[in-house]
């Protein structure tokens, strides 16, 4: 009887403890299977945002930084520019991406930096314990929107991905989820399709994933999945928003 | 071409001997000097000769300039440089560098070295965008976290691209950013330079860089993180918070040996003025006016001022100098000179209250130093 390797969990794949139902481990493993797939596991450096989505770059044993909240993009610009031959990619949430981090974020998107920023979305600060972010969803209760997030004092969530395709220098932007065996598919294309945009030079590369946030919801993880597609996925549709081959 | 250095034939700047050049453009040749790869910076009077000279000679060299968002983001890019394993720097000025302070407590943390330069301007706030020497204390007090740098003073424009050779030098054999503290006078005056590269000696390999696992032997990976309180078990290899501390504090006395002073006159002055930068070059002008009617002074001007020469001024003490700080602020590296003496001798100090103009433009000019040193030797009955 011959005996035949099906199957094997990528080799830079960590383990990396989180809460339960937390999904930043599931979306590192995604990272960890697109890595290798495309056979660029040996040149990449994960640059970290701060937060919980530390998690995502801890499930990978590649070259990692650690830096400043909010400021990956700038430390990837850096990387990117000084040594082009290596596949640099942030990976952050939606607070430090969009709150503490947006004028780093913006910047790369106006400079068209040419690497890969994910951005995990769980509508709210999950490290500090579950505070507003900015892509709470109006109404919803936070450690520091308790009576929900009034959308006169407090604004409407922002459209990361959406945003990210009206820039010229993008060259593909898409929000994707990891619910669903079938979302979880569709995140694994979209991850592919953004390294293979850094690895064809074209243009930066973003992907916003909604992942859950069980303890800080509230909710069991059975529950958050529930959530994300019934509250989250109306306010965040899924899609790809741009996705181009050449940039003029 | 009116830049400075018009007869400077490009990719041939090795051929010529001297140029006439800003502080700031003397920058950029000195880390071209010292094989810098990378410029990040963002505009701020009076340090944008810095930021234009990279965006003008390193492209073109195949090396980096990004202008980036804004200080915030340039400190975070040299982070990233300087993680790779590059030779990277930015500059600023004041206001920029309130806003470097986070980021520079992190380059410390995760132990990355790279260079700052700082042209000092008057503040505080927007302050204004003339020179000054308001920063001493911000810079060699150091941010959150209680790090250390080292931090070098220069006081021409030829001193300014030699410093800036060093500091690369240092940054590479501590692993810290090391600053280099020029004023808005420093940076605009056009001076002689000879363009020279000097070689400071051999440095250890970079192999805690990031470069991606394939570039390596071991195939392992590497890890740059600043989050030093669990990372000094997790990922860098210590017992414990305490023991990475331990490190870091024998690393800061180690550094303490790099000092560096110049004496002038001083060996057999009664009174010795104490300054630093642009007003250094003043005292000097002043110390021979008052030479010349017979007064006994000299200067001694910190080249380090962390490590600061305080032992250098105890033993001054003993010998019976008195001291002068001339400083363009309202005195900052006076509270380290009192320090130092420890009251056993008279501090006396002249700050940018005695500058020759009430507006943001005023100098402290020889002739108001000299007229000091007078008013002291007959106030102290000679």
């Amino acid at each position: 009887m011959r005996i035949e390797k099906v199957w094997a969990a990528p080799q830079v794949l960590a383990f990396s403890p989180a809460c339960p139902g937390c999904q930043y481990w599931t979306i590192g493993r995604i990272i960890a299977e697109v890595l290798e797939e495309l056979d660029i596991e040996g040149k990449a450096i994960a640059v970290m945002g701060i937060g919980c989505n530390g998690y995502v770059s801890n499930a990978l044993n590649i070259d990692r930084i650690l830096g400043a909240h909010g400021r990956a993009p700038d430390t990837a610009t850096a990387i990117k520019r000084l040594s082009p031959d290596n596949i640099v990619f942030t990976t952050q949430g939606d607070g430090d991406c969009m709150a503490i981090g947006a004028d780093s974020f913006i910047g790369a998107l106006i400079r068209g930096e040419k690497f890969t920023i994910i951005m995990c979305n769980n509508a709210n600060y999950g490290t500090t314990g579950g505070q507003l972010a900015p892509t709470t969803l109006p109404g919803q209760i936070t450690t520091t929107t308790p009576n929900g997030r009034n959308v006169i004092t407090e604004g409407y969530p922002v459209h990361t991905a959406e945003l990210a395709a009206t820039f010229t220098g993008v060259a593909y932007s898409a929000r994707s989820a990891v619910n669903t065996p079938a979302n979880y598919q569709r995140t694994k294309k979209c991850i592919k399709a953004a390294f293979q945009k850094q690895v064809d030079q074209i243009g930066l590369s973003f992907v916003e994933i909604l992942s859950a946030c069980p303890p800080n919801w509230h909710l069991s993880p059975v529950e958050s999945l529930k959530w994300i597609e019934e509250k989250m996925i109306p306010e965040f549709p899924l899609g790809e928003f741009k996705n181009v081959n050449r940039i003029d | 071409m009116g830049s400075g250095y018009s007869y400077v034939s490009p990719g041939r700047f090795h051929l010529v001997e001297r140029m006439l050049v800003q502080g700031n453009e003397a920058v950029g040749w000195g880390a071209l000097s010292a094989g810098c790869d990378a410029f990040f910076g963002y505009p701020i009077t009076p340090q944008n000769e810095i930021p234009e000279w990279f965006s003008r000679e390193f492209p073109k060299r195949g090396k980096i300039f990004v202008q980036s968002q804004s200080e915030v983001g340039s400190i975070m890019m040299v982070y990233g440089g300087a993680a790779a394993g590059f030779r990277v720097m930015t500059s600023t000025s004041s206001p920029g560098w309130a806003l470097m302070q986070e980021g520079m407590s992190h380059l410390a943390a995760a132990e990355l070295p790279c260079i700052i330069v700082l042209v000092q301007r008057g503040g505080p706030g927007q302050g204004s965008i003339r020179h000054a020497q308001m920063d001493y204390l911000c810079t060699t007090r150091g941010g959150t976290g209680g790090y250390k740098n080292i931090i070098l003073a220069p006081a021409s424009v030829q001193e300014t691209h030699d410093l800036v050779q060093l500091a690369f030098y240092l940054a590479d054999k501590y692993r810290n950013p090391v600053i280099v503290l020029s004023d808005g006078i420093l940076g605009l005056i056009r001076e002689s330079l000879e363009i020279k590269t000097i070689d400071f000696g051999p440095l250890p390999e970079k192999d805690w860089a990031v470069r991606g696992q394939e570039r390596r032997k071991d195939k392992n990976f590497r890890f740059v993180h600043s989050g030093v309180g669990t990372a000094a078990i997790l990922v860098l290899g210590y017992p414990n918070y305490i023991s990475w501390l331990e490190h870091m504090d024998e690393k800061y006395k180690e550094m303490e040996s790099e000092l560096k002073y110049e004496s002038y006159q001083a060996e057999d002055a009664e009174l010795l003025l104490v300054a630093y930068g642009y007003p250094a070059r003043v005292c000097k002008e002043a110390i021979n006016m008052a030479r010349a009617e017979g007064l006994k002074v000299g200067l001694l001007r910190p080249i380090t001022l962390w490590p600061f020469p305080s032992q250098v001024l105890k033993d001054k003490v003993d010998l019976g100098h008195k001291f002068l700080v001339v400083e363009d602020s309202l005195g900052q590296m006076v509270e380290d000179v009192r320090n130092a003496v420890q009251e056993r001798s008279k501090v006396h100090f002249l700050g940018m209250l005695s500058r020759h103009l009430p507006t943001d433009g005023g100098m402290i000019l020889p002739s108001r130093v000299l007229e000091k040193i007078r008013r002291l030797s007959i106030e102290e009955g000679r």
